[in-house]
């Protein structure tokens, strides 16, 4: 998705109407270099996008129902009581605090990162629908400040994705490079470290 | 868990990272392979687009001709501007699975019922300009010449190279599907598919045939310009 779909930015790589000042944005005309884009040409990136919109859709809403069905998303939400917790541990983080504090199976910290990419996937759907059918769906790019905002922001969503992405990969290195297999096949042999 | 099967899963996941790498670089469409099965999906996507999405009676937002763009891009295919050599033998044909085949002058064309409306332009590339335009509903058209049950779609053909689009009838007939004759107030410039051109708000830019010569209901779905090298079919917006 994130490949196509810098190959369609490329098309017209700012954002705003014709003949308007545009938003500011540190990619205004940026090329994209060619190993990062997928699709050769636009039709063939629009193709590409709009192929893998249905797996994405599908998947995102496959683990949200297992999420609620299992229970599990009550170790990944990040709700108000949390707020303290989260306070305490990036006290911990930044070392003014000692000992670390105690948790369940992910602290505040995570579930608020979990959470927030969760909302920040389902933004990034409406976003993309908002400017895929941009009439049919006018209410929903209103919502968004119209289509040229919609882009934007479906745009700058993709950032918070690569930015999550390599802080959550690096991270596992530095924890427990074994649960990177885990996260692929959903099997753990062991007791995991922060668990202790 | 052994050091060795900790590089082995890594190694697998290496592989898996750098085909899909592969994959993104030098903008591979697919190939062969996958090409065929991405149109596929297209069609699928066009079909939801069409039956699911597409209201024939919803309307594109208006705006006032105070917010219309300071510019709006335009494209024709042939080597020149295509420009006529005589304006006044100029004629829109209407034809095909029809009860009343039509051959329509411009002043014809101005004589019947006329939509104004400035809209919003949608480019496939991204881009979005707003532009007052007018001209006769193709609904309007229908009336006259009315198509056999049997036709399905439209076919407009230009007199730009080989440029030409194919519609599905719901959206032809959405009250906002225009043969604008106009543009800002003004007859219709060269530069934007003068003398009569196909416009909607509810369709990508590339739908909308500039420099038309014809109107042919059919019930083949008929291709396209763009259409025919892999740009969706439907692009309803």
């Amino acid at each position: 998705m994130i490949t196509s779909g810098l190959q369609i930015y490329q098309a017209y790589a700012r954002f705003g109407n014709r003949g308007a000042p545009p938003f500011p944005s540190p990619f205004d005309g940026a090329q994209f270099p060619a190993w990062s884009r997928l699709g050769g040409w636009l039709a063939g990136a629009l193709n590409w996008h709009f192929a893998l919109m249905w797996p994405l859709v599908t998947v995102g809403l496959l683990y949200l129902g297992y999420l609620v069905g299992s229970g599990e998303w009550r170790a990944l939400l990040f709700r108000p009581r949390d707020v303290r917790g989260a306070f305490e541990m990036t006290r911990y983080y930044l070392r003014l605090r000692k000992d670390h504090p105690p948790q369940g199976k992910h602290n505040p910290l995570q579930k608020l990162a979990y959470t927030s990419i969760y909302l920040f996937g389902a933004l990034a759907v409406l976003t993309g629908l908002s400017i895929y059918k941009p009439v049919q769906f006018a209410w929903l790019t209103a919502l968004f400040g119209g289509f040229q905002a919609a882009r934007y922001w479906h745009f700058w969503i993709v950032w918070i994705f690569v930015a999550f992405t390599i802080v959550h990969v690096i991270l596992v290195f530095t924890v427990d490079p074994a649960s990177l297999r885990a996260m692929l096949t959903g099997r753990y042999r062991g007791r995991f470290p922060s668990h202790d | 868990m052994t050091r060795s099967s900790d590089r082995r899963g890594f190694l697998k996941l290496a592989a898996g990272a750098s085909t899909a790498s592969l994959a993104a670089a030098c903008g591979w469409d697919g190939g062969n392979a996958l090409r065929p099965g991405l149109l596929d999906i297209s069609r699928l996507n066009d079909w939801v687009g069409e039956k699911i999405l597409f209201s024939g009676t919803r309307l594109a937002r208006t705006y006032s001709p105070a917010e219309r763009s300071a510019q709006l891009p335009s494209y024709f295919i042939s080597a020149d501007m295509p420009l006529l050599e005589n304006p006044h033998r100029w004629r829109l044909r209407v034809d095909g699975l029809v009860r009343q085949p039509l051959e329509l002058s411009l002043d014809e064309l101005t004589r019947m019922p006329r939509v104004t409306y400035t809209v919003k332009h949608h480019c496939v590339e991204g881009w979005s300009a707003i532009a007052t335009w007018h001209g006769v509903p193709v609904s309007a058209m229908v009336e006259r010449c009315q198509p056999l049950a049997a036709a399905k779609y439209i076919r407009f053909v230009s007199f730009d190279s080989d440029y030409s689009n194919g519609w599905d009838m719901a959206s032809a007939l959405h009250p906002q599907t225009i043969l604008a004759y106009g543009m800002n107030d003004n007859a219709l410039p060269a530069a934007h598919g003068a003398p009569l051109r196909l416009y909607s708000p509810t369709k990508l830019g590339y739908k909308m045939t500039k420099y038309l010569v014809s109107m042919t209901f059919t019930d083949k779905r008929p291709g396209g310009y763009w259409e025919d090298q892999g740009y969706p079919w439907f692009a309803g917006i």
